[in-house]
């Protein structure tokens, strides 16, 4: 059995070696359509007009293009992981903590820039972003970027946004006069230690973290206490952005980290509810549309890729999910982002932003880090009240 | 006497293929049999069984700390970690809430089971096995949902117990430790309560099979002969009952063990076994982790069917 067991093992690998080799390489030349693309996004990033009318960026693709756009939403950037690992998929829009992770996993191949005329037109900052460039080769285009705000209901505040992120870390009294116990809620995924890691970055200096993402035993140790005053305030983690609008809706949540998404869809069934970025600053996310190595329709990704940068496209995207575009153009003139639209999401705010990175043991910043694995098994250790 | 020997057959032999082939298998009734095997033993074997022990070996290899890659080499550190404070107590988290799940719904489903086998007739009885199982017919998913609506802190269950002036009997429940928390939904008595209302209709049938095959003259014989009612049950009911207790609580507690959906959409988001599995495998990439924490309920299963055919609960399947 361990015999047969090993030469499968052998056979996959050499496979995926000769598969790689064929494919480590960037696409030299389009060729027509194949017909076909899948991509794996966040809910609300790819959006043909079931939702709303007027957000529709898939369906002139597809008659464009005549590649048919299927779709498979995934809500945690390790289920984006998961899935690529899993093969069959084309493009996914990874954010920062998926991205690295695609790459040394060998699941993305390199793109030519080339053969995306509107490369050119991506804002400087993001063309050559650490997360989807390593050793000067790009791994795919900025899609969208944006951050993790604070969301709460104006009423329990007075309508007065909250300054600090400490409403979701630390019992207190808001304004409404009642405690924040049980009334707020964080995020279900390990990448939320760094927003407890960004707090302590403000609040206590002594620990020295320079950033969120890169942290020895001590500040690890710091972020995780605090998590744990926050498990006992919280009474669900949000995991499905639909589950967690429902929860302000029905369940009394009044505070939680969240995207501008949950926020615009809440604003528009007139819920009291607004959002803030925090003086502390927030952490965010910058997605990055990435080709996978065994694509088996590399000529309609690479069309989507160049039809993904399009000001319209791109000023629609943030509109509907309350994030700023990657192409600057995309701010002026566009119906459903309006002009304010990106002053509106934070995009001047980029340099505040403290964009998702995979913790890993190597880190810049000291000698050795806690990597992501750890933050996995102890966030679920944490959520489990240990 | 040789004459006979050598005498044709009444029938020629015939010569055409399919004709062959059936004189063979006639003849050869063992080869027949093998054939109509096969294929559900193959399937048994290789897709039932294989995939299960493809599983059981991964879970004897272990995770790099470091690059996160699986290493291919025989060790028990994974099952080691399963004894780990925050992996254990979702363990122990697991089994204590299939217990009660199990417990609680015998409770309730044996009334309902004997008001079914005993005195249900004719329209009754056809009402009743609707009832049980009209909620087997909607999507599980649709009943969570609805459940998580209900139980809601601004739900109907709230508004409800607020225009009876009963609300702080709610809130008193919530305000225990461990059991309670913010609101129902949030709260192991809404996970529970939701697990009871899922699977209750895999313990009132088992439940109604047996109590069907009870005949009613035992327990008059017991009545004539003094026996109260409750010694009747004690005595009588109950112990020719149990093994469709048992085999629905078969059903109950391995359901129970097993789902992932119910603890992630209402609950504390404190993880079961199965959102573990979920988590280790396609969040962290933790395939081996994943399938040590397979092997828990598959381990717990063997001995409660070992016990549960002690019990004679597979005569009422």
């Amino acid at each position: 059995m361990k015999q047969i067991l090993k030469s499968c093992t052998a056979l996959t690998l050499s496979l995926a070696f000769t598969t790689q080799v064929l494919a480590q390489e960037a696409l030299k030349e389009l060729g027509k359509g194949e017909g076909e693309l899948s991509i794996v996004a966040w809910p609300g990033y790819i959006e043909r007009g079931e939702t709303d009318k007027s957000y529709d960026w898939v369906t002139a693709f597809e008659k464009e293009s005549g590649c048919k756009v299927n779709v498979k939403t995934a809500a945690t950037s390790d289920e984006m992981v998961a899935l690529m690992n899993e093969g069959d998929f084309d493009l996914v829009t990874a954010s920062g903590d998926a991205s690295l992770r695609l790459v040394a996993g060998k699941r993305v191949q390199p793109i030519n820039t080339d053969l995306i005329p509107s490369w050119k037109t991506i804002d400087e900052h993001l063309q050559d972003a650490p997360w989807h460039t390593v050793k000067g080769v790009h791994y795919g285009t900025p899609y969208v970027w944006g951050p993790n705000v604070l969301m709460y209901n104006t009423e329990a505040f007075k309508d007065k946004p909250p300054a600090s992120w400490n409403v979701v870390f630390e019992e207190m009294t808001l304004p409404d006069g009642k405690s924040n116990k049980g009334r707020i809620q964080a995020y279900d995924g390990p990448i939320h230690i760094a927003d407890a890691a960004n707090y302590l970055m403000a609040h206590k200096p002594d620990l020295g973290i320079k950033s969120p993402y890169e942290l020895n035993e001590d500040q690890y140790k710091a972020a995780l206490d605090l998590l744990r005053v926050q498990r006992t305030l919280a009474g669900r983690y949000w995991h499905d952005a639909m589950i967690q609008i429902d929860d302000f809706k029905n369940e009394g949540v009044v505070a939680s980290g969240s995207w501008p998404f949950q926020v615009n869809l809440l604003k528009a069934e007139n819920k009291p509810i607004a959002s803030v970025v925090p003086e502390e600053g927030a952490t965010g996310w910058s997605d990055t549309t990435m080709l996978h190595v065994d694509s088996a329709h590399p000529n309609c990704a690479y069309m989507w890729m160049e039809h993904s940068l399009s000001p319209k496209v791109q000023g629609d995207v943030s509109a509907w999910f309350g994030a700023n575009p990657s192409v600057g153009a995309a701010c002026k003139g566009n119906e459903l982002l309006t002009d304010e639209g990106c002053a509106t999401n934070g995009y001047n705010d980029f340099d505040k932003i403290k964009f998702w990175r995979t913790p890993v043991s190597k880190c810049e910043s000291q000698s050795e880090c806690v990597p992501y694995h750890r933050w996995v098994s102890d966030y679920i250790g944490v959520i489990g009240g240990r | 006497m040789s004459a006979i020997a050598h005498q044709q057959p009444i029938v020629p032999e015939r010569s055409t293929l399919t004709s062959r082939v059936s004189d063979f298998l006639w003849k050869h009734p063992h080869v027949l049999l093998a054939i109509l095997l096969a294929p559900p033993l193959l399937w048994l074997g290789i897709i039932y069984l294989g995939s299960l022990i493809a599983l059981l070996l991964q879970s004897f290899f272990s995770i790099d700390d470091y690059s996160g890659l699986i290493n291919y080499e025989f060790t028990l550190a994974t099952y080691r970690q399963l004894l780990n404070e925050a992996n254990f107590d979702i363990i122990v988290r697991t089994v204590l809430m299939a217990a009660i799940v199990t417990l609680v719904s015998a409770v309730i489903a044996f009334p309902i089971a004997y008001y079914a086998a005993r005195y249900a007739r004719g329209k009754w009885k056809v009402f009743f096995y609707l009832g049980v199982m009209l909620p087997l017919w909607s999507s599980y998913l649709v009943k969570i949902y609805a459940w998580k609506l209900i139980l809601a802190k601004e739900g109907i269950l709230t508004w409800f117990l607020t225009k009876l002036n009963l609300l702080w009997v709610l809130d008193t429940w919530l305000s225990l430790p461990v059991i309670g928390g913010n609101s129902l939904s949030v709260s192991y008595t809404g996970t529970f309560i939701v697990f009871v209302y899922v699977w209750m209709p895999f313990m009132i049938l088992p439940i109604q099979a047996a109590l069907e095959r009870v005949p009613a003259n035992l327990i008059e014989a017991s009545s004539d002969l003094g026996g109260t009612p409750q010694q009747t049950f004690r005595h009588v009911l109950f112990p020719l009952a149990l093994p469709g207790i048992v085999a629905g609580s078969i059903f109950t507690f391995s359901l129970t063990l097993g789902d992932y959906i119910i603890p992630q959409i209402i609950g504390s988001s404190r993880l079961f076994i199965g959102q573990a599995v979920y988590a280790q495998q396609g969040t962290a990439g933790n395939i081996p982790l994943a399938a040590a924490f397979t092997v828990v309920p598959i381990v717990i299963m063997g001995f409660y069917l070992w016990m549960a055919r002690r019990m004679g609960a597979f005569d009422a399947l």
